[in-house]
């Protein structure tokens, strides 16, 4: 049974379809890779199934429930985590607050009726998630702005994994990061397969896509024009469909 | 200024602690760096310097300065401001700004003067209007921001035209003289000697530092000024906060309203006229950060402080008011060029 379900979704801006009709499904603990030139339409689809963008028309089923009118904090809580291209990070505020955005544990104050953010259970459970994907952040207390790319990159994966998700998309996660990041980032597609998490890859580097995806999905003007097994297709036929050679 | 001087030896040592309070609470700041801290804790070390040096310097030349009742009426002459600018600091810190405090604060004033004159209710709901009339004000602010995606600078602009013709209008450009002794109190009273537009002043600093730097509301608004994108991504629902903390910044203005007209016994329709530059002063003092993310309400307590104290101080040595703005005016440039230097060399 497949985990994420699209169909037929459909996505206008005024008089632009930026989606005509998107379908296609992600199994359990599957890698699938999107791809497409720029304005294919890949960022908008994802924005779709995470509550950023509410599409006009279509259908999106996760485990049988309907994203299409939940807002991104449901989605998530649902088990959707996507680690955004610009990492979606606050930079002024530390590690620790960065990884629990929007999901602070609270505790009362004083025994009130007030509910205060649990600094110090948040530092504890942050330097946990560090020190378990093994980044290398001096503190979870530095502000994330003070970081280098690659350590910024960290914790927005850790704040995806966080919650135990079900679905990880990753929009252009390689596209940024030196050779040994990238393949970092490649062992953490294939750790997740093993547990049983799906990944929706977004990537415009194909040997990437090709070392970790199970499938391929392109798209081409909002439309899905292939969507094939890696290991049933190769990277040639697969450059063709994204630029509309064949 | 001009009230009777009174000291209270009892309360000196009261006076005391707090500054020792707030130096300690500057000085853990020091200790630990200001990176380091993401609760919006942090307050502007040079702020709290410029503060100690202001006090420092007008002891010296002022004999009359350095005493209880004079520290006390520094409090209530900055109490008004510093509420409005905690207000500015939770909009501010959303990136977003509110140039209507000042008027609201009239209208908030007249509001609840005539609600207990020309309607004849009693004290608690002239209280009461006063505060939901500014908070109405900044509900609407919050909406058309939201909603009608005006420009915060534009809503607010407006707002500030709309307050001040509002309260002019009901009140025929009038003061509404004569509040029932309740509210006068607000203003007026001194309970051990302490001004209650201070203890106001004092409280709402306790209350929305809180707020501001332990709770999940103070928090939005950091990330929603620091990266709305973030904010909508991780869940946040930003135009709900919005709304809420524009609704939060009228009510503060209608307390300050509240509090101005309970301290000249009337509601007057041009009180707070300009003031909404003031309060963005205090809070850019105290460490704001005028572009969203940062903002300290210990930092706009200093910073409200910096110009009660510096206004005091050259009242007390007889210099004209017209200095006195300059000074305001250069002071802040000045704190603001000092953390640029600061945080140029911790880049580095």
């Amino acid at each position: 049974m497949s985990l994420l379900e699209l169909k037929d979704v459909r996505m206008s801006f005024g008089p632009v379809e930026a989606l005509r009709g998107v379908t296609f499904s992600v199994a359990e603990g599957e890698a699938v890779a999107l791809l497409g030139d720029n304005g294919a339409g890949k960022s908008t689809l994802m924005k779709t199934i995470t509550g950023i963008h509410r599409p006009t028309g279509g259908a999106i089923l996760f485990g049988r429930k309907d994203l299409r009118d939940k807002d991104p904090g449901e989605i998530r809580r649902l088990g959707i985590e996507m680690i955004y291209q610009d990492l979606a990070l606050a930079r002024q505020q530390d590690v620790a607050s960065n990884i629990f955005l929007g999901r602070e544990p609270t505790r009362r104050l004083l025994g009130l009726p007030i509910r205060m953010i649990d600094t110090a259970r948040i530092e504890a459970e942050a330097e946990a998630i560090i020190r378990r994907l093994g980044a290398r952040v001096p503190s979870v207390r530095y502000r994330v702005g003070n970081l280098s790319g690659g350590q910024q990159q960290s914790v927005a994966i850790a704040r995806a994994l966080t919650f135990s998700p079900k679905l990880v998309i990753m929009d252009e996660p390689t596209a940024a990061l030196a050779v040994r990041e990238v393949e970092h980032v490649l062992e953490l597609v294939r750790e997740l397969k093993r547990q049983g998490i799906a990944v929706i890859l977004i990537s415009h580097r194909l040997t990437d896509v090709f070392a970790v995806c199970d499938r391929v999905v392109a798209l081409r003007q909002g439309e899905v024009v292939a969507d094939e097994a890696v290991a049933e297709t190769s990277m040639n036929e697969v450059v063709a469909h994204i630029v509309g050679a064949s | 200024m001009g009230e009777p001087e009174r000291t209270h030896p009892a309360l000196a040592h009261r006076i005391f602690s707090f500054t020792e309070t707030a130096m300690n609470l500057g000085s853990m700041t020091i200790r630990r760096p200001a990176a380091l801290h993401g609760l919006g804790g942090t307050i502007r070390l040079e702020s709290l310097v410029v503060l100690l040096l202001l006090i420092l310097a007008l002891s010296l030349a002022s004999p009359y300065f350095l005493s209880v009742s004079n520290a006390l009426n520094i409090l209530l002459a900055t109490s008004v401001i510093g509420i409005l600018g905690f207000s500015a600091t939770f909009v501010i810190a959303a990136a977003g700004i509110d140039l209507s405090v000042g008027s609201v604060l009239g209208f908030g004033g007249v509001a609840g003067a005539l609600a207990v004159n020309a309607l004849h209710l009693p004290w608690p709901a002239g209280i009461l209007v006063s505060l939901l009339a500014g908070a109405l004000c900044g509900l609407v602010n919050g909406l058309l921001i939201t909603r009608a995606r005006v420009p915060a600078f534009i809503v607010t602009l407006g707002m500030l035209g709309v307050a001040r013709g509002a309260a002019l209008v009901l009140t025929n450009g009038q003061p509404v003289y004569g509040l029932p002794a309740p509210m006068v109190w607000l203003g007026q009273g001194r309970p051990f000697g302490v001004p209650v537009p201070a203890i106001i002043f004092l409280g709402v600093a306790a209350i929305t530092h809180f707020v501001l730097s332990r709770t999940r509301f103070g928090k939005y608004a950091l990330v929603i000024g620091d990266n709305q994108n973030a904010a909508r991504a991780t869940g946040i629902h930003v135009e709900r906060h919005l709304v809420a903390l524009y609704t939060l910044s009228g009510f503060l203005a209608g307390l300050a309203g509240l509090v101005s007209a309970a301290r000249v016994n009337s509601g007057d329709p041009t009180a707070g006229t300009g003031y909404e530059l003031a309060a963005i002063t205090a809070a850019i003092l105290g460490g704001t950060n005028l572009f969203g993310g940062r903002a300290s309400v210990v930092g706009t307590l200093i910073g409200a402080l910096i110009m009660g104290v510096l206004q005091n101080g050259l009242n007390l040595l007889a210099v004209s008011s017209f200095y006195q703005q300059m000074a305001i005016g250069a002071v802040l440039v000045l704190a603001v060029w000092l953390d640029q230097l600061n945080r140029g060399r911790g880049r580095a």
